[in-house]
């Protein structure tokens, strides 16, 4: 994934802004950025004709380290605004990225609703099961009897969310699950995920090496998924329910119809006039 | 006739059960008035029911443009006195209005009875019964076409118009029910007894309009150039948004049914972003939701309308009701110092003007707009001359070409920097809630943020808005405040004091943020003493008057929560009381 498209002239490097992240040393999100570069490079995409949109913590300071339009909004905002820019804007390529405390839990509402909504665009979860940006609180996608945190020191008690079954039900047509460790991994599904069309999610397991240094071994345990993709929701949801949320590939993709409004011709308000004329 | 205030100038009042029809009684009457060389205004009053419960179509009609509901009602047909308890207090009566009712439908409410008022009985339900598809409110609509002397004729052709859609047989049977109430013999009789208004006379020049203030705006709307709007189903905003989703699709544009509030306010924004000048409308609970992402569109400088609806708060409140108390949030609703725009609507050609007016500076200062309107206003119709108004000359969005110096947040002059707007090459940025410098990047640096500060204040207050901050009527030592539909009630009432011998100056707000301190005071040179007049309990314009602007002289205010209507006796009263 390092070369772009025969006879294309992007590398990653044209798609990264020179502004330093914030992100820890070790931290997975810094794989997430060069496999959408690398991605963004194979697609040859002009960077003028991609946008980047994000929420708020850790991972979506990572539109500013991109060399696309980009708008890094409120928590748990990203994928309406997203969805707003991909209706009035549908010639952009648009990307959607964020952790998973923005995108599952205050933002759990717009994630059901995208999978649904199935518009043209792409989102990445990068999935680290804590709250990074506020100090190493327990997010949606946390194990139940983490006790790492002050705010919940004896463990949340809660059983944590499977994105991407809850992708699969709320009718996301395309689900995928990658790993910072095999970025080159990573981009492949990103590229399968852009040129997918419809809704296409990708969680990205990203580990916090500051708040759950633990995650650090997921790299002996990630492997992919013995099947590859199918267009089966019920078998994909089977094979997403019998993992232990290590596997990845590309798990479910199936074309459904994709929401976008059909604009007309561009016209004048002052045809309306006359409907008030009595 | 009955009503003494003024000239050729009734109250209708047609109640029933959810589903009789008398908001189409009521809608087909006020259309006929205009057909009729009058004006008028519908309000639609409503309980919470979705259906079966009661409905009420309240007209007032006359020959002179009217904005607002008069004190009391001169007519109340009741089709049946379901819940009609609940309409009592917003259907005053006088001493000499009379009651049209169905004996079918039993006694008349002690409520009413015991005003001692003349009732006349017509059998409607009964009437309609023995037309195939007749229905009580087409023979309403023959009674009270009949009461106003409106051409029998010119009713058929609207019938005819109205009912189209639904078949012949609805046809002849609405247009056989409106015959029936129209010679009802018993109405007949009762109209001779009773002198009151002939044919109204009619007015020539220009045309007249039928439309709401939800409609006004969103026409208002798509005049600014909105060409995307996000929408989230709430009362009393939704007919704004299903009347722009139809009309958005013709020219070019599109609504997207959002999940939420919080998601509508982003698609906006989202929207914007990309280029294409957007909106979204809501009442009070959802622009509560959408403060925070307000505040986005203020900070990262991203256009964005929002119309809010004002219905009775806190809550749910009343929410089929009208209330002025969303000043308050509108103003400063947003976390940190957000700088944006309010401005208000005072009756139907202001939602127009007024709509068109905050897209246009949205764009030009690429910050937020709030416009505020609510139930009354934007739920009943009104005739109106055209409107006819002249919008200062005012910049579109600033856009930036493409360039290798691109600073998206440059520091100006006037504090607007030039907008790269997704596809432009070499000037790709990444907007931003977060604090930033010049370039976007993120900074917490104290520099940063003054200047950007500096900048998104002085974009607003540097403008020069024009006229339109308010509209000014009448002289005098006493002045009237006030702002919102409040503003027609309170017109009205200075018209009457001045036709008494008092003097008085009007002055009504629109634009509310930012505060226009040396015209108001110009506007109160030589005024002595203020009235304030506002729906709110709280004193929530008071309370704004009192924190931006210098009143130095005597002030007295009348403020009272919704949902019952500020009405222009009452405003006299307070002015004729102040001594």
């Amino acid at each position: 994934m390092d070369k772009a498209k025969p006879g294309t002239s992007s590398s990653p490097k044209d798609y990264k802004s020179d502004i330093k992240p914030v992100w820890c040393p070790g931290c997975g999100d810094f794989a997430v950025l060069s496999a959408i570069t690398k991605a963004l490079a194979f697609l040859s995409l002009p960077r003028e004709n991609v946008a980047l949109v994000s929420g708020i913590g850790c991972s979506s300071r990572i539109a500013a380290y991109t060399s696309v339009y980009g708008f890094h909004g409120v928590h748990g905002r990203a994928l309406a605004l997203a969805g707003g820019l991909k209706a009035a804007r549908p010639d952009l390529t648009v990307l959607v990225a964020g952790g998973d405390g923005d995108g599952l839990s205050i933002g759990g509402n717009h994630f059901i609703h995208a999978c649904r909504r199935n518009m043209d665009m792409t989102y990445i979860i990068m999935d680290n099961e804590v709250y990074g940006m506020t100090k190493g609180q327990a997010s949606p996608t946390t194990r139940s009897d983490w006790g790492g945190s002050k705010l919940t020191p004896g463990g949340t008690g809660i059983r944590p969310f499977n994105a991407a079954g809850m992708a699969l039900a709320a009718g996301a047509s395309f689900v995928a699950r990658g790993f910072t460790g095999d970025p080159n991994g990573l981009a492949k599904i990103l590229v399968a995920a852009v040129e997918h069309p419809g809704f296409s999610f990708v969680q990205a397991l990203s580990p916090c090496k500051t708040f759950r240094p633990e995650q650090m071994e997921w790299k002996k345990h990630v492997r992919a998924f013995e099947d590859g993709p199918t267009d089966d929701a019920v078998l994909a949801d089977q094979r997403v329910k019998d993992d232990d949320g290590l596997s990845t590939g590309i798990i479910y993709q199936r074309e459904h119809a994709v929401y976008q409004p059909q604009a007309s011709v561009a016209g004048d308000s002052t045809q309306f006039d006359r409907e008030f004329v009595i | 006739m009955m009503n003494t205030s003024s000239r050729c100038d009734i109250s209708i009042a047609v109640t029933g059960s959810g589903g009789a029809g008398s908001i189409t009684a009521g809608e087909l009457l006020l259309y006929m008035a205009g057909k009729n060389g009058c004006f008028g205004i519908m309000r639609r009053s409503f309980g919470p029911q979705i259906r079966g419960g009661e409905a009420a179509a309240l007209v007032r009609i006359g020959p002179q443009p009217i904005e607002c509901m008069n004190d009391a009602f001169d007519l109340w047909l009741a089709l049946d006195w379901q819940n009609a308890d609940r309409f009592a207090d917003e259907i005053a009566l006088h001493s000499e209005s009379l009651i049209i009712a169905d004996p079918a439908a039993g006694e008349v409410p002690a409520v009413v009875r015991e005003l001692g008022l003349e009732v006349v009985e017509v059998p409607m339900k009964a009437l309609a019964g023995e037309i195939p598809m007749g229905r009580p409110n087409m023979i309403a609509l023959g009674i009270l076409t009949h009461w106003l002397n409106f051409c029998g004729d010119e009713a058929g052709l609207l019938i005819r118009h109205t009912f189209e859609r639904k078949g012949q047989a609805i046809v002849d049977g609405s247009l056989a029910a409106f015959e029936k109430g129209f010679t009802e013999p018993v109405i007949v009789e009762a109209r001779k007894r009773r002198t009151g208004p002939g044919s109204c006379e009619r007015e020539s020049a220009g045309d007249r309009w039928d439309l709401s203030g939800n409609e006004g705006c969103g026409l208002g709307a798509l005049r600014g150039g909105i060409r995307f709007a996000a929408a989230y189903p709430i009362t009393p905003a939704s007919d704004l948004l299903e009347w722009l989703s139809p009309r958005l699709a013709k020219i070019g544009g599109s609504l997207v049914q959002a999940e939420d509030e919080l998601a509508s306010i982003n698609m906006v924004i989202g929207a914007s972003f990309g280029g294409v000048p957007s909106l979204t409308a809501t009442s009070g609970p959802g622009l509560a939701l959408m403060s925070e992402s307000i505040g986005l569109s203020v900070a990262a400088e991203v256009p964005a309308v929002i119309v809010n609806v004002q219905r009775g708060g806190p809550s749910t409140g009343v929410p089929t009701k009208s209330e002025q108390a969303d000043l308050d949030i509108a103003l400063h609703g947003m976390h940190g110092d957000a700088p944006h725009l309010v401005l208000a609507a005072l009756d139907h050609a202001d939602c127009v003007l007024v709509t068109e007016w905050a897209v246009r500076l949205a764009e030009a200062l690429q910050t937020a707009a709030i416009v505020l309107t609510d139930q009354n206003l934007a739920q009943s119709r009104a005739l109106i001359p055209e409107p006819v108004y002249c919008l200062p000359d005012i910049p579109r969005r600033r856009t930036a070409k493409q360039g290798e110096d691109y600073l998206r947040y440059r520091l100006t002059p006037d504090g607007v920097s030039p907008m790269a707007i997704p596809g432009t090459p070499c000037t790709a940025y990444v907007a931003d809630g977060l604090e930033h410098s010049e370039s976007g990047k993120p900074s917490t640096a104290a520099a940063d943020h003054a200047a950007q500060m500096d900048k998104r204040l002085r974009k607003i207050e540097q403008f020069d808005y024009g006229e339109h901050w308010a509209d000014i009527r009448g002289s005098g030592e006493t002045a009237i405040l006030t702002w919102g539909s409040t503003t027609s009630a309170v017109r009205e009432a200075a018209a009457r004091l001045r036709d008494s011998g008092t003097p008085l100056r009007v002055v009504a707000l629109r634009l509310l943020m930012p505060a226009s301190p040396e015209k108001l005071a110009a506007a109160l040179d030589g005024v002595s003493r203020v009235l304030v007049v506002e729906q709110s309990h709280g004193r929530q314009f008071h309370r704004y008057l009192r924190s931006y602007y210098e009143i130095s002289c005597e002030t007295k205010v009348l403020a009272r929560p919704g949902p019952l209507l500020i009405t222009p006796g009452e405003v006299v009263r307070a002015v004729e009381e102040w001594s």
